[in-house]
């Protein structure tokens, strides 16, 4: 009852902006939540499995362009996307992930650089003569919902922070999933796990997958919002910023990644009248914070199983001691 | 249609149509001049690297504020009216050689000390804060605009050799490149501190043991790392003639990738990869498209990591259990 608390006192806090905020601030919470789902998906790839990836973007601008292609080319209505535009970004992460998920962390951290840097340039120079170059495509419909048209900023945050509330339900379960459970096996120690059985290779690239998957229907939520795609919203930066969000705010917990989300996304707005300084005052804060708390605002700590229970059921029902013959195999 | 084009070029070489050799050798001696820059560059990571492990995502915004600085001295200070052109540069070079070796020591004492015995990530973390620190310094002090350097400032010397016309600066600075690379091999290779640099990259704790200040010899490290890319920083300044505060992350980031190119952590292999990656991208962008230079760039990196993943010069290592 305690417990449940202050989770039910965050969502009830959620409900409330809609209704007393200008439409400005409803924008910057709209952002937030973009980027804490981005975030969250995030989070599985180097939160749980603890594979250092910094091109996430790049998973979001498959499911955007792949939206944004599909309404303005063929019409499928906005939402509709949303699944195809997950699939594509979830094959583009098995395509580009297969070759590369065996590398250790540096490495891998610079070929996913490369990765969004290339999947911008080809964006850039309109690849297949889809994406039209710089300027991106414009005139994307605004999604339906039964009939309903959202369009204004309170209408996205429903939808946005809905998303995000389901995504938080969904990426708890699978915290606490087996699959999960072998994900941060391999982050601890991948050799282990491979010991033990556990197919890390498989695990890491599911993780890539799924992680992938859900950037990629980000991707039809931030285009939606927006009416047009353009190479520049998936810039090295971008992936950097996520990057920061789930170190900082503490990998491998939602919580954490959820409040790292508000501070890295919300917080350079809140100080706007502060433009020069508040990037580099942003920086500093970013280096005190990985000195003084390294394991981010709220560290991930270890999942609490309950041990003799697992341990009494694996043993089977106890014998009987008066019968005196056991009669398990 | 483009690759009909290409296709088109292919084979009017094949029937022996006259080669344009001009194109080659002007892209081959930008070439050079590029891949000298990003070798500099690459050596700061890879020392940096080969004792702690960690990519110094701030490295390429040293670099940056080596060219701003450069700016600053020849443009603001007047040093080109009082020495001459060369001189004023090379004098430039040396100034701010030393006050990026400054900043090296600073950040490494700020940024990466605190977390040398903490999580991987963390210190890469801290290392993006670095990065947006610096980049945001040069910003508040300089303004974000575009800043060119004056055309004065530039000798545009042009040399003329078997009948072909080449900018000297390009020279120059494969040239300058190279020294200060000959230089670096000599001190490590045949000086008492070398020695000791060449111990802590390779065992910390024996280093310590056989009384090596390890502390010592890592600020060292990064001193002369920063000072390599702050001279690379002016190279750019004078050969493009404009820089912004931003431009950091790119050759950051294609430094890096030259330095993994040659194998990380081994100091002729990042002078390799830089020639290597410069040669690659500038031909890429005569031949290929001068929009897809950099995405081939990175292709070529991932290609080299999936196939050798030591890098081109680096010995295979078995993993650490």
């Amino acid at each position: 009852m305690i417990k449940a608390l202050p989770p039910a006192l965050v969502a009830f806090l959620l409900l409330l902006p809609p209704l007393v905020c200008s439409n400005y601030w409803l924008d910057v919470l709209n952002a937030i939540g973009v980027s804490a789902i981005l975030a969250f998906s995030l989070n599985l790839i180097v939160g749980q499995a603890g594979m250092f990836h910094m091109g996430h973007a790049a998973f979001c601008a498959v499911g955007a362009y792949t939206t944004a292609i599909m309404n303005t080319a063929l019409g499928t209505p906005v939402l509709w996307t949303m699944p195809l535009a997950g699939m594509a970004a979830g094959f583009f992460a098995l395509l580009v992930a297969r070759p590369i998920i065996h590398l250790r962390g540096d490495y891998l951290l610079l070929v996913t650089i490369g990765i969004v840097e290339i999947v911008r340039i080809a964006l850039t120079q309109d690849i297949f003569g889809l994406t039209g170059g710089a300027n991106g495509i414009a005139g994307i419909d605004r999604p339906y919902i039964f009939g309903f048209r959202i369009y204004k900023p309170s209408h996205f945050y429903w939808l946005i922070w809905g998303m995000a509330g389901v995504t938080i339900v969904l990426f708890s379960y699978l915290e606490r999933s087996r699959f999960g459970r072998a994900l941060n096996y391999i982050r601890e120690d991948n050799l282990a796990a491979d010991g033990i059985g556990i197919n890390s290779a498989a695990y890491k690239l599911g993780a890539f997958v799924l992680g992938a998957f859900w950037a990629g229907m980000v991707g039809t939520i931030l285009v939606s919002k927006m009416t047009f795609v353009s190479p520049a919203f998936f810039t090295f930066w971008e992936s950097v910023v996520l990057f920061v969000i789930v170190i900082l705010g503490g990998a491998g917990n939602l919580k954490g990644v959820l409040l790292g989300a508000f501070l890295v996304t919300g917080l350079p707005e809140a100080f706007r009248d502060f433009e020069g300084m508040r990037m580099f005052c942003y920086g500093a804060a970013v280096i005190l914070l990985m000195i003084f708390r390294p394991g981010g605002l709220l560290p991930s700590r270890p999942g609490d199983y309950n041990v003799a229970e697992f341990m009494k059921k694996l043993a089977g029902p106890a014998p009987n001691p008066r019968s005196g013959e056991d009669k398990r195999p | 249609m483009i690759v009909a084009e290409r296709l088109s070029w292919v084979l009017k070489l094949r029937r022996g149509h006259k080669l344009n050799m001009e194109v080659f050798f002007q892209q081959f001696s930008n070439g050079l001049a590029i891949g000298g820059i990003y070798a500099l560059i690459a050596l700061g990571y890879t020392m940096v690297y080969g004792v702690l492990r960690l990519i110094n995502f701030a490295h390429g915004d040293l670099f940056t504020s080596g060219a701003f600085l450069g700016y600053t001295f020849l443009v603001s200070l007047a040093l080109g009216q009082s020495a001459g052109t060369v001189g004023a540069i090379l004098l430039v070079v040396l100034l701010v050689m030393g006050v990026a070796a400054f900043l090296g020591y600073v950040l490494e004492r700020c940024a990466y000390r605190p977390l040398r015995r903490s999580n991987r990530l963390n210190a890469v973390v801290s290392a993006i804060g670095a990065s947006i620190v610096i980049q945001n310094s040069i910003m508040l002090i300089y303004g974000p605009q575009v800043l060119v350097f004056p055309a004065g400032m530039k000798p545009n010397v042009i040399v003329e050799i078997f009948g072909l016309n080449f900018p000297l600066m390009r020279f120059f600075l494969f040239g300058a490149s190279v020294m200060l690379m000959l230089g670096l091999y000599f001190f490590i290779n045949r000086t008492r501190l070398g020695t000791a640099i060449r111990a802590v990259a390779i065992d910390q704790d024996a280093s310590r043991l056989m009384g090596i200040d390890v502390s010592q010899i890592i600020s060292l490290m990064f001193m002369i790392g920063a000072a390599l890319g702050g001279a690379a920083g002016v190279m750019v300044g004078v050969y493009y003639g404009q820089i912004t505060f931003t431009m950091g992350w790119i050759y950051g980031l294609k430094a890096f990738t030259a330095a993994i190119m040659g194998g990380i952590g081994n100091i002729p292999g990042a002078m390799l990869g830089g020639m290597l990656l410069g040669m690659v991208e500038s031909m890429a962008a005569a031949y290929i498209s001068a929009g897809w230079k950099d995405a081939i760039t990175f292709l070529v990196l991932i290609v080299i990591l999936i196939c050798r993943p030591t890098g081109l010069l680096g010995e295979r290592v078995a993993e650490k259990i």
